[in-house]
């Protein structure tokens, strides 16, 4: 292949190296060109450009059914919690019961996806050996590990009857911490790179303890006697109304963004989520009422509507957890974006957006 | 070959380009990758799976141009990417140093230059983990699996990765990601281990074009700004550096590059940040959240009780 002639006056013909020159290779590439026999572009450029259509990024590895199943189980935790210490205080005990079972079942639930979904589940302790404040999943971890005990033995303490006053002091630390575990989860899944996740990450918390709030308060309607399922069922309208107004907020400021929130799959679950959540908070609306007369059916139609209010919650979460999926594999959502932002900085010479420089 | 003497002394208070996590005095060192002398021969690729032993991850044909690895990933560490355009290449007839009027294609932006006559411009470029000065995977793993070494490069110690996944969305850059049949998380180490011992990581000593360059990362932003300069001044007017600027959305990258068409082009993001800079405005907003979560249960147990003293509804 050497072109390089040793001659008394030294290497002739040398080629170039690292100081090469696209283009300055001889008569070769010269003869090459002519022959006309160039092959099409194979990346098409539309509005912006690609390689190949493939992701920038590479996706979550996470199974829906365990992190998006974490979100909604998180929530309905942590919002039961606050139920929960709400009915111990104002005696209510059927609904602080069943919210103590439900906050318990849930976080069991809630660590089992979360170990199940480690590449390496015997290794899950390995998260105990540091605290890093820059890893939500840290912080996730530390506030698990004493949010979780302390639902537990609320729990416990809820069915069995026993150890009354350890039951309610757990009863507390879960309240306590029952926020934090409820919207620490929007930190954890906004701190990615993922468009849809990152960019929403202002109003994600707002939504996700408002669906977290919709949640606890559907388990309280559905699993409380009607006398005493009156702050479950404001707290899950409450909670309906912040969910639906963060992520309107969300899906008008992070404009293109929002667009997997919309299609597809996570559109498809955005939106039953939205319709369950409707039609679980009229019922609820509706069972608080004189309009629907007797127990029994008041009795229905409350556990009805807490079923749809757990299920719209559970919806939505999938739903963000798919849009986040769809645009993390979809280029355009890191491209453009992206593109966006640098015209803007170079603005107002800026040149149009997603167009290959002149 | 590039050696380099290993010194490790007191952690400073914080490393080069405002690095922090930075345990060494050891100067920081890094990859540039010219992609103008790359000819795609993948020997990078090769000598990275040998000397890593990377597990073989299928070998296809994809009909993107010669690329057979599609994309960086556990079991890909370098990736050679084959964009072929109906663009001249800048084609030069004086001398590059000559500057003005040496160049007559110009970087084939505007279709046909004056040496332009549709051919084709067939770009290659080895793509590597950036080992960023602020890296968002390391920032993010729980476990401290991820570190920072005394060279300022960003490792994965697999003996303490449980394989949660959080640094695979992190990247920006779509580098690191899980091996299935092993559930850890894999990239590119810089070699670490040829970098102890005084060597070069086994893609630079493979590559026959020196496209990949090792060494201290000082010496190479010197490096290549004075080749963007020489590209420059021989008409390939799009050269341009990518990853070498410490005030970029991730302080600069470990390994730069010098591309000769915008980033997206090569399946690289055209303007990165790492996640966790916004990240204590999330923990703002999500403490705020939690607060009024706790607000909407009071206020509902307090229109509860409301209600029954008003006589509305609720328990008799």
């Amino acid at each position: 292949m050497s072109e390089v002639r040793v001659t008394r006056k030294g290497l002739r013909g040398e080629r170039p190296g690292r100081e090469a020159i696209p283009g300055k290779t001889g008569d070769d590439a010269r003869r090459w060109r002519r022959k006309g026999r160039a092959e099409q572009p194979m990346v098409p450029e539309p509005e912006f450009t690609s390689y190949y259509g493939k992701p920038v990024l590479n996706p979550p590895v996470w199974e829906a059914r365990d992190i998006a199943g974490y979100l909604f189980l998180g929530g309905l935790a942590g919002g039961s919690s606050l139920l929960a210490a709400g009915a111990d205080l104002t005696g209510r005990p059927e609904l602080a019961r069943a919210a103590k079972a439900g906050a318990g079942a849930a976080i069991t639930l809630s660590l089992a996806a979360l170990i199940h979904d480690l590449g390496r589940p015997a290794r899950f302790l390995n998260m105990m050996r540091v605290f890093k404040v820059t890893s939500p999943m840290s912080v996730g971890t530390w506030l698990l590990s004493g949010y979780g005990p302390a639902a537990g033995v609320a729990a416990a303490s809820a069915l069995t009857g026993r150890l009354p006053r350890i039951g309610a002091a757990a009863t507390v630390g879960a309240a306590v911490l029952g926020p934090a575990v409820a919207a620490y989860t929007a930190a954890l899944i906004s701190d990615t790179a993922v468009p849809a996740w990152h960019d929403g990450y202002r109003e994600m918390p707002f939504m996700f303890t408002g669906s977290a709030a919709m949640a606890a308060g559907g388990l309280g309607l559905l699993a409380a006697p009607a006398a005493e399922s009156g702050p479950a069922r404001n707290l899950a309208l409450l909670g309906q109304v912040m969910e639906m107004a963060a992520f309107e907020r969300m899906t008008r400021r992070i404009g293109m963004t929002a667009e997997p929130y919309r299609a597809g799959r996570g559109g498809a679950y955005i939106r039953a989520g939205q319709v369950l959540g409707a039609l679980g908070a009229t019922g609820a609306a509706l069972s608080g009422t004189p309009l629907v007369r007797g127990a029994r059916p008041r009795r229905v139609v409350a556990a009805l509507s807490g079923a749809a209010l757990l299920g719209a919650s559970a919806a939505t979460r999938w739903g963000v957890f798919h849009a986040g999926m769809e645009s993390a594999r979809d280029p355009k959502y890191t491209v453009v974006p992206q593109r966006q932002r640098l015209a803007e900085l170079s603005a107002p010479a800026g040149r149009p957006v997603g167009l290959p420089p002149a | 070959m590039t050696t380099i003497e290993v010194r490790i002394g007191p952690r400073p208070d914080s490393g080069p380009d405002g690095m922090d996590s930075y345990p060494g005095e050891q100067p920081r060192m890094g990859f540039f990758t010219d992609t103008s002398v790359c000819i795609g021969c993948k020997a990078c690729e090769v000598a990275c799976k040998e000397w890593n032993r990377v597990p073989e991850d299928g070998l296809v044909l994809t009909g993107m141009s010669y690329d057979n690895s599609v994309g960086l990933g556990a079991d890909t560490w370098r990736h050679v990417a084959f964009i072929e355009q109906q663009r001249p290449l800048g084609v030069t007839d004086g001398d590059p140093g000559a500057g003005d009027g040496g160049a007559s294609g110009g970087d084939g932006a505007g279709g046909d230059g004056a040496g332009g006559d549709g051919g084709l411009r067939w770009l290659m470029a080895s793509d590597v983990c950036k080992h960023c000065t602020h890296a968002a995977c390391l920032d993010v793993c729980p476990t401290g699996a991820l570190m920072r070494t005394e060279f300022g490069t960003v490792v994965v110690q697999a003996d303490v990765c449980n394989g949660c996944g959080y640094c695979i969305p992190a990247c920006p850059y779509g580098v690191i990601d899980q091996r299935k049949e092993d559930g850890r998380a894999w990239k590119c180490t810089l070699c670490y281990d040829r970098l102890g011992a005084g060597m070069e990581p086994a893609c630079a000593k493979a590559c026959p074009t020196d496209s990949i360059q090792f060494g201290p990362l000082e010496e190479l932003r010197e490096r290549a700004a004075t080749r963007v300069e020489q590209l420059h001044a021989a008409g390939e007017d799009s050269a341009r550096l990518y990853g070498h600027d410490p005030g970029d959305g991730v302080g600069g990258d470990g390994a730069f590059f010098l591309l000769l068409d915008e980033p997206e082009v090569y399946g690289l993001p055209p303007d990165p940040v790492v996640t966790t800079r916004d990240l204590p405005s999330m923990w703002r907003h999500a403490g705020a959240a939690a607060a009024t979560l706790a607000g909407l249960a009071a206020v509902s147990f307090a229109a509860g009780v409301l209600g029954e003293r008003l006589g509305l509804g609720g328990r008799r």
